[in-house]
């Protein structure tokens, strides 16, 4: 009976390819892992947002009124709907002047409590060390 | 031996991350390892069948085809992403195994080493 974490570390910009949308879908998948694994052993994804990947997270994405499909905006939701770990640069939010304000914090809407973590790179980087596998995106 | 679990998003034309991905593969099945490769997105066409040979384009078929003849070979693509480009069951490879996300993260669990190569 074990746990295996896996930080899906995401750098892509949203939309202009698919890579962060499946990002967070595959660890949203976590969920349901389980039914291939032994009884007691899991997967525990933690999703952590650094560099260009930090767009992904801005608040009142349109892409279901301009394009017909499902937001990142609603995936990052549903992570933190499901508790997921997810964590955000604060440099990066800073070098791109995007205020804590217009980021996803929280899925409270859906009746989620996890918050999003607004966190430092070295946090980042101490939890991409605690973790058994890294997955970039 | 190992086992290594890769992942790819590239298509199997109009970029070469894929065809990294599959010389990694083989190199490590040659080599005696295990490897369980997972296609999302672009990469899923892979599994498609018979798949022609231009020269002027990369053909991954015939080595991926060797690599399932190791028995230590497994390829799985991302069901919804197949789907969604028209690769459905009936054209798919037999030996390529659909699935979902999931299938992925449960090959990690029991992976040495996890590598994701290329995005889109």
């Amino acid at each position: 009976m074990s746990k295996k974490r896996l930080g899906f570390i995401i750098k892509s910009l949203p939309y202009k390819t698919e890579a962060s949308k499946l990002a967070v879908t595959h660890a949203i998948s976590s969920q349901t892992a389980e039914i291939y694994l032994e009884d007691g052993d899991s997967v525990e994804p933690v999703i952590c947002f650094i560099g260009d990947g930090v767009f992904n997270c801005i608040k009142g994405q349109q892409s279901m009124k301009h394009y017909g499909i499902t937001s990142i905006e609603q995936h990052i939701k549903n992570a933190l709907l499901l508790d997921l770990k997810v964590m955000i640069c604060s440099e990066d939010l800073e070098k791109f002047r995007i205020k804590k304000e217009s980021v996803i914090m929280d899925a409270s809407e859906m009746g989620g409590e996890t918050l999003a973590i607004i966190a430092s790179y070295t946090e980042i980087q101490k939890e991409m060390n605690a973790v058994d596998h890294l997955l970039f995106f | 031996m190992g086992r290594l679990t890769i992942g790819s998003f590239s298509s199997p034309a109009g970029t070469m991350s894929l065809d990294f991905a599959i010389k990694l593969a083989e190199a490590a099945i040659n080599k005696g390892h295990a490897v369980d490769l997972w296609l999302s997105g672009n990469a899923t066409v892979l599994g498609n069948k018979d798949q022609k040979h231009y020269k002027d384009y990369s053909h991954l078929q015939k080595t991926v085809k060797l690599m399932f003849n190791s028995g230590r070979f497994r390829m799985a693509i991302c069901e919804a992403c197949a789907e969604t480009r028209g690769c459905h069951k009936d054209i798919t490879m037999d030996e390529c195994i659909r699935a979902s996300m999931d299938w992925h993260l449960a090959s990690c669990f029991s992976a040495d080493r996890v590598i994701m190569i290329g995005d889109n």
